[in-house]
């Protein structure tokens, strides 16, 4: 008797928690989108910040962010996938695998600031980018590097064995087969490692802050060495130190919610991609 | 052709070999350039660049203390005798006040005159300390003694309890107030989020249907996605009214709201980790209690969560790792006053919320930015001691992966 009355109260704190987290994520997107969508307009997306923020649209940030998404991607999607088929396909399981995942998870965990500050010191001051668009995607590019590993390593590993062992048997050399087997097999998957990434680095703040953003520079940029606006560093402006704090609350709450749809579509793009492709891998 | 092809291969394969090594050569590179900035600091005298303290050379004091120069130009150490030095009143001198005194003819052509001219002033006062510009110091004359000024020292750093890094002369880099406020918000986030995080986790793993599951793993996804900086308009907007109101607080904006906000952005990890831990749990184990009686809530406490201990303190210290590592959130909800945190309804300022705040305005190279490096290098390296932890802990967990 006790124990199952003990039960049923165990597991319904258990469901109200699990309904709790959910209810968290739905609060904060219920919150911005509900204040947010009477803002997102098309002049709002395809406009300029004006009267000191209050008014206008973000079209500078969202065109900084887009080159910061597109700069950071160049130059860590292909690093990063090449670092995981050498994991993967080459290196076996010895110690230098198991040293260089080590050092891909402890990258991972470094916090952004800390490459926000390696950027400026790297990038920004000895190399001499400046603040720029290349400096901060260098930077973003970096902190996104263990993510596009980890998922790519993850999609090799989905691929099943006998993809490989059949082309090797059929004369196809190993790095053949990498090419015409197991990448295009992978492939789904491991523009899922993509997709979050680019969610990943649209939404980062604390990298960008002493690299690129640019607190107010309405006129596009015109190549890698410029600065830029960026949506995630406008909304941080907008909300702490805009002039007139009150009156760009609307323009706040814009902002959130453009990121944030960026962001959630993304992850959910992802998301549906590893669902359909996993669901074919198994069943070939 | 055949070899060709062959060299071209070894060549990508090459390439390849020496990308496996890039998050490597990242964490070098980080390591080298965080510390050889903040290491600098300590050769950074504790007096600001370009300038020193001059006496005259009766005073029997040689050295000061960056704290003593900090409180005798905040006028609160007022006599010599404090310092060790004749029972005399300090008599500040800056260099502005020179031109009180002076007219530009006076001081020649050039400003040629003013080393001489400073020499005299203090050569008549023998109570002074004057803080002077090392361009027109009165290095030459007779009677005008340097004050020795020591570099910041690693007490100075780690044992300061006042993080002030834009008072002149001397600037104070307490980090003492920074490090505390930053485990206070980081340990009650991870207080308020264990909890939560644990209970659901048992729920996915161990209660919710595979549908319910499949719809639930989803949404704590999206959860880690929110940008921080998306977390921290709405711990602004939202949170921060909250916890006044409840509170009956001047000012919302304070060590628990950052908890508050952390301990939400913590929850992704805690659960994921934690219940794939649990999930790992073998069938036998949870049969054989069954078998033996034990109610499914008794299988989950007794059976479930010991074995997967390993594996929940993995999330415990990775969610810690997660909030300490955190920037902008904590930096929109906390009010950032750099003082020892005395209770958790006070603002407070954490490391990276420090950083964050300050690189902007620190000159390049200068003391103030080499300080914000160091505390770049005290985050790189908790943040790599709870990385490593979590892996030797998650590692301890028998059979994993069955």
């Amino acid at each position: 008797m006790n124990k199952k009355l003990s039960q049923k109260i165990a597991f319904m704190i258990f469901r109200i928690l699990g309904i709790m987290v959910v209810g968290i994520l739905f609060w904060i997107l219920g919150f911005i989108i509900y204040n947010g969508i009477e803002v997102i307009s098309w002049e709002f997306i395809f406009s300029s910040p004006s009267e000191g923020m209050t008014e206008g649209g973000i079209f500078p940030a969202i065109v900084g962010t887009l080159s910061l998404v597109m700069g950071s991607m160049i130059f860590a999607f292909p690093l990063g996938v090449m670092s995981a088929i050498y994991t993967n396909e080459y290196a076996g399981n010895s110690w230098i695998v198991r040293f260089i995942r080590v050092m891909t998870n402890n990258l991972g965990s470094i916090p952004s600031i800390v490459f926000g500050l390696f950027g400026m010191a790297l990038f920004v001051n000895t190399l001499g980018f400046g603040d720029s668009i290349l400096a901060g995607s260098l930077t973003l590019g970096l902190l996104v590097l263990p993510l596009v590993i980890r998922t790519t390593e993850e999609a090799l590993k989905a691929v099943p064995n006998s993809y490989r062992i059949g082309s090797l048997a059929l004369g196809a050399s190993k790095l053949q087969t990498i090419r015409k087997v197991v990448l295009p097999a992978a492939f789904p998957n491991i523009t899922t490692g993509l997709i979050l990434s680019i969610g990943r680095v649209s939404g980062e703040t604390a990298p960008i802050l002493f690299t690129v953003a640019a607190y107010f520079l309405p006129k596009l940029p015109n190549g890698i060495f410029d600065q830029v606006m960026a949506l995630p560093y406008h909304l941080y402006v907008i909300v702490t130190s805009g002039t007139d704090i009150e009156a760009s609350r609307p323009m706040a709450y814009g902002t959130a919610l453009v990121l944030i749809a960026i962001v959630l579509i993304m992850n959910i793009l992802a998301m549906i991609i590893r669902g359909h492709f996993n669901k074919k891998l198994k069943t070939n | 052709m055949k070899k060709i092809k062959r060299i071209l291969e070894r060549i990508v394969e090459s390439i390849l070999t020496v990308s496996g090594a890039v998050t490597s050569i990242a964490i070098l590179l980080i390591i080298v350039f965080l510390f050889k900035e903040g290491l600098g600091l300590f050769n950074s005298p504790s007096v600001e660049k370009g300038y020193s303290l001059y006496v005259n050379s009766k005073n029997p004091v040689d050295q000061l203390s960056t704290i003593d120069t900090k409180q005798i130009f905040d006028s609160e150490l007022t006599n010599w005798k404090e310092l060790g030095g004749g029972n005399q009143e300090i008599k500040i001198f800056r260099f502005d006040e020179l031109f009180n005194l002076y007219s530009e003819e006076e001081l020649g052509e050039e400003y040629s005159l003013i080393p001489e001219k400073l020499g005299e002033i203090i050569i008549n006062n023998p109570n002074i300390v004057a803080y002077l510009p090392d361009e027109y110091a009165p290095t030459d004359v007779q009677g005008v003694k340097v004050l020795a000024s020591k570099n910041i020292s690693l007490i100075d750093f780690f044992g300061g309890k006042q993080w002030m890094p834009t008072s002149t002369p001397s600037p104070l880099f307490g980090v003492l107030p920074l490090i505390l406020g930053t485990l206070l918000v980081s340990i009650i986030a991870i207080l308020i989020a264990l909890p939560l995080g644990l209970g659901v986790a048992i729920y996915l793993s161990e209660l919710a249907g595979e549908r319910t599951r499949k719809l639930m793993k989803p949404t704590i996804e999206l959860l880690a996605g929110i940008p921080s900086v998306v977390y921290g308009f709405f711990g602004l907007v939202v949170l921060v009214p909250i916890v006044q109101n409840i509170f009956g607080l001047s000012v919302g904006e304070t060590a628990f709201t950052g908890s508050l906000i952390l301990a939400i952005m913590a929850l992704p990890t805690i659960i994921t980790v934690a219940e794939d831990a649990m999930r790992n749990t073998p069938r036998d184990m949870r049969e054989a209690s069954l078998a033996l009686g034990a109610s499914q809530w008794q299988t989950i406490y007794k059976v479930v969560i010991p074995y997967s201990a390993s594996g929940i303190s993995a999330a415990v210290v990775l969610g810690i790792g997660r909030a300490i590592g955190e920037t902008m959130a904590v930096l929109m909800v906390t009010g950032n006053a750099a003082v020892m945190p005395h209770s958790l309804f006070e603002s407070v300022r954490t490391i990276p919320a420090t950083i964050a705040a300050e690189l902007g305005e620190a000159p390049a190279h200068g003391p103030h930015y080499q300080a914000l490096f160091l505390l770049g290098c005290i985050l790189f390296i908790i943040t790599m001691i709870i990385s490593i932890t979590a892996e030797v802990i998650s590692k301890k967990q028998p059979n994993k992966g069955v």
